[in-house]
């Protein structure tokens, strides 16, 4: 299981548990597209557990993210993990998805 | 008329080469009007000469060869069509110029006369159709200014590399990570700006997670050059398409760079960007596979592509052109020549000779006293003097195409005066001859080129009645043939009329009445004093050289003349030239003590003369050598007519060839090849039968040199004096 969902009400809250990397992309994408039904109003990734994220899954975010502004409904990252504030920032990726991203205390700065 | 200075001899000199251009140039042109280098050369001449003449403060000229400077440019610019007329007027314009320039050399101080003055007038009439503001000088040319605009719509990332990356499907399947790409790149510097797309991205349902469909065009900013950018992207290079778009500061660097760039060579324009730093190689090759690979009609500039693939701005493709023309302009100037001054060659070429001559002496010595270890030194020596020999021969070698070309306007002015349609083909103007030989040749050539545009070619009513095409066609043509050059003066015209010719040989007696005569002894009887068959004088004939001072002229130059022609369909004159008046490759032999050189480009073979086996005919003089009669001569008894000879050693048969003559010469002793430089033989041994020259041996002996031709014609004379011509 490469997700675990939590649903309220239109929200769902979804955490990612493995890497996001080619090798596992088909069956995140397979559980992402899960999610985007007619009904989901706002689709949250906890990103905390993520520790690998490469152009794959990467793609798949900004796929996701286009998909949301498509279909209507709202998706907002979480908890990003290193890994991924590393990429977000090397591509200038913040603004883009527009979510806070809460540095950890213990950032290196690189 | 004062010495001229050396500057404006050089001026002289090159006005002279200018004219010529424009004057080939405008005759090419009224055969193709279209033909966009031929207008152009015509308009540098008209224009480097303005600007020269400037130099100089000749008013004159510049005011005059500004009008047809400006003429030419609106041909140029497509405003005015080029037609026969203007071709007319611009040929008259080029011999108006070269007069005035004249004019100046020699009076440099005094005013244009009145008549060329009005000349000048009368073709800016021509020209532009209106009368020029008398005594206006032209205002400097406004030369266009030379500045690009500098490219506004990449300014906002104002001191950034531009990377496009477009990652193809497949690559992250073939392992790459785009990420780790960037990541790296990091390294080199700060990414200012990521813009990421995803073009080609289906709705997410569609979507393939693990191809790829990420695009990233990334402003980086970093000091290193384009080369390290580039290797970043090695590795991905199969699945990606990168374009690395340089900043503008670099921009301005590289601009910089092409301004100072070594102007020594042409390169070419994807060379001069790698050069700086602008182009990678890969870009380049990259660039040319594809314009190779694109099929369709019309191949685009390397320049162009290299804009619309946006791998680099404007500016810096602009400036590169621009200086490879400047480079290309500098070097043609420069043309790679060297003016000598030809009594230095002279010297060098005598010097030359000498020390062919110490050269064999040297060789002398060290076989006389046999020294082995000496012998080595001195054999590597004579092939060194044998190619400085050659080298310096050749330094006097220009090509004939020169010569040639100059006829095409006596073509084009005397077919015009005569009221024929004639044009000129050249063939063979590649061929090489020493200048003095070409000097020389251009004399007789020219009459012989007339005497085919006034008596060869028809009319073109007589033409079409005779079912030939209405346009009559000279044409020229040199080659080498066994070390000779041989010049070819051909038309399609009515040929030569062989009773004409015997009927006024026998009037002016130079033949008998009863006498046989081959077609071509008949034909060769055009050569000789007093003959013509013309019916009408006209202006092109009396110019005091008649067929018989061409073949005088051409003998002169050691060389040879003969005619061969079929009435109605012809005349070709074909001339025999030595390459060179100075060294030849002789062949030594000797006859009753006395040695002799034959020139052995002439030289066919060499035999045993043994009465046993020979039938020789002692009262004729003739040989059966397998089975053809040839013509020999007794040397030893041809220059000592007083001894008497006997026939007690044996001797050796030279059969030599002078174009379609042999003959044998009968020797005593073969002495094989010699480097032979030729001295002049004094005023009173000038007229000597059969010998040409003569030239010092090693051992300081003198050997004589022998005339081939003209010995060949006295030994056939003697098989049948019945033939001989007069």
């Amino acid at each position: 299981m490469t997700a675990k969902a939590k649903k309220n009400d239109g929200v769902v809250c979804l955490s990612i548990m493995d890497d996001m990397t080619i090798y596992n992309a088909h069956s995140l994408k397979e559980t992402l597209l899960g999610y985007c039904v007619p009904g989901t109003q706002e689709l949250q990734l906890d990103l905390s557990a993520v520790a690998e994220i490469d152009s794959a899954g990467l793609q798949l975010l900004l796929s996701l993210k286009a998909e949301a502004q498509k279909c209507g409904f709202t998706l907002r990252l979480l908890r990003h993990s290193e890994a991924v504030i590393e990429v977000f920032e090397l591509l200038k990726l913040g603004t883009y998805f527009g979510d806070p991203i809460v540095f950890p205390a213990n950032w290196k700065k690189s | 008329m004062s010495e001229i200075n050396p500057a404006l001899e050089t001026f002289a000199q090159e006005v002279d080469e200018l004219l010529t251009a424009m004057e080939d140039a405008l005759l090419v042109l009224e055969a193709m009007p279209d033909d966009a280098d031929c207008i152009n050369s015509i308009f540098r001449a008209m224009h480097t000469i303005k600007g020269s003449s400037g130099l100089f403060g000749f008013d004159d000229v510049v005011a005059f060869t500004h009008e047809a400077e400006t003429v030419l440019d609106r041909v140029r610019n497509g405003e005015r069509a080029i037609d026969a007329e203007l071709i007319a007027v611009l040929l008259a314009c080029k011999d108006h110029t070269a007069q005035i320039i004249q004019h100046f050399l020699i009076n440099e101080d005094e005013p244009l006369p009145e008549a060329l003055q009005q000349q000048s007038q009368a073709l800016i009439t021509q020209l532009t159709g209106q009368a020029a503001v008398a005594g206006g000088m032209p205002s400097t040319q406004q030369e266009k200014a030379d500045h690009f605009e500098v490219d506004v719509n990449t300014s906002d990332s104002s001191d950034n590399w531009v990377i496009s990356l477009a990652f193809k499907q497949n690559s992250l399947r073939n392992g790459m990570d785009p990420l780790s790409f960037i990541r790296y790149l990091q390294t080199l510097g700060k990414i200012i700006e990521v813009i990421i797309t995803m073009p080609t991205i289906p709705r997410i349902e569609d979507m393939e997670p693990e191809d790829c469909y990420l695009n990233f065009k990334i402003a980086f900013n970093s000091s290193v050059d384009k080369k390290t950018i580039e290797d970043v992207f090695e590795f991905a290079e199969d699945d990606c398409d990168i374009h690395i778009l340089p900043p503008h500061s670099r921009q301005e660097h590289y601009l910089q760079l092409l301004e100072n760039m070594q102007e020594d060579q042409v390169k070419r324009l994807g060379e001069m960007l790698i050069e700086i730093g602008a182009l990678t190689e890969k870009e380049v090759t990259h660039t040319l596979n594809e314009q190779r690979d694109d099929e369709s009609a019309e191949t685009k500039p390397l320049g162009e592509m290299l804009l619309e693939k946006n791998i680099l701005q404007q500016p810096v493709i602009e400036q590169a052109l621009k200086k490879q023309e400047s480079v290309k302009q500098k070097i043609n100037k420069e043309s790679n020549y060297i003016r000598v001054d030809a009594a230095k060659l002279g010297y060098l070429i005598n010097l030359v000779g000498e020390l062919v001559i110490s050269g064999a002496a040297m060789r002398l010595m060290v076989d006389k006293h046999g020294l082995s270890d000496v012998d080595d030194v001195a054999s590597t020596m004579s092939h060194l003097v044998e190619d400085i020999r050659d080298t310096a021969l050749q330094l006097r070698m220009v090509q004939i195409g020169e010569t040639f070309t100059r006829f095409q306007r006596v073509v084009h002015d005397v077919s015009k005066e005569l009221g024929k349609q004639i044009q000129l083909q050249i063939t063979g103007g590649e061929s090489e001859l020493d200048k003095t030989v070409v000097e020389k040749i251009n004399d007789p050539l020219t009459h012989l080129v007339r005497n085919s545009l006034d008596h060869g070619i028809e009319t073109p009513a007589e033409r079409m009645r005779a079912g030939k095409p209405e346009k009559g066609t000279i044409q020229l043509n040199a080659y080498h043939d066994s070390g000779r050059i041989v010049i070819q003066i051909s038309d399609d015209g009515k040929g030569l009329d062989s009773e004409k010719i015997v009927a006024k040989a026998i009037a002016k007696g130079l033949v008998k009445a009863d006498q046989v005569l081959s077609q071509s002894e008949i034909y060769n009887l055009i050569f000789e004093p007093g003959l013509s068959t013309k019916e009408e004088a006209s202006n092109l004939s009396g110019r005091g050289v008649g067929m018989d001072v061409v073949r005088r002229n051409i003998e002169a130059l050691r060389g040879s003349v003969s005619v061969d022609s079929e009435l109605g369909q012809g005349t070709t004159v074909t001339i025999h030239l030595p390459l060179t008046l100075a060294i030849i490759d002789g062949f030594m032999v000797e006859a009753q003590k006395e040695r002799y050189i034959i020139p052995l480009s002439m030289v066919e073979e060499c035999v045993e003369m043994s009465s046993d086996e020979w039938q020789i005919d002692e009262v004729q003089h003739y040989v059966n050598l397998r089975g053809q009669v040839l013509p020999y001569l007794r040397l030893g008894d041809f220059f000592h007519n007083n001894k008497k000879h006997t026939h007690t050693q044996r001797e050796s048969l030279v059969v030599v060839r002078f174009g379609e003559a042999k003959a044998g010469f009968v020797v005593d002793e073969l002495h094989g090849e010699n480097q032979t430089v030729i001295k002049p033989l004094g005023k009173l041994f000038e007229n000597l039968n059969g010998i040409g020259g003569a030239t010092v041996l090693g051992s300081g002996d003198v050997a004589l040199i022998l005339d081939v031709q003209g010995l060949i014609q006295h030994a056939k004379k003697r098989v049948n004096p019945a033939l001989a011509l007069s």
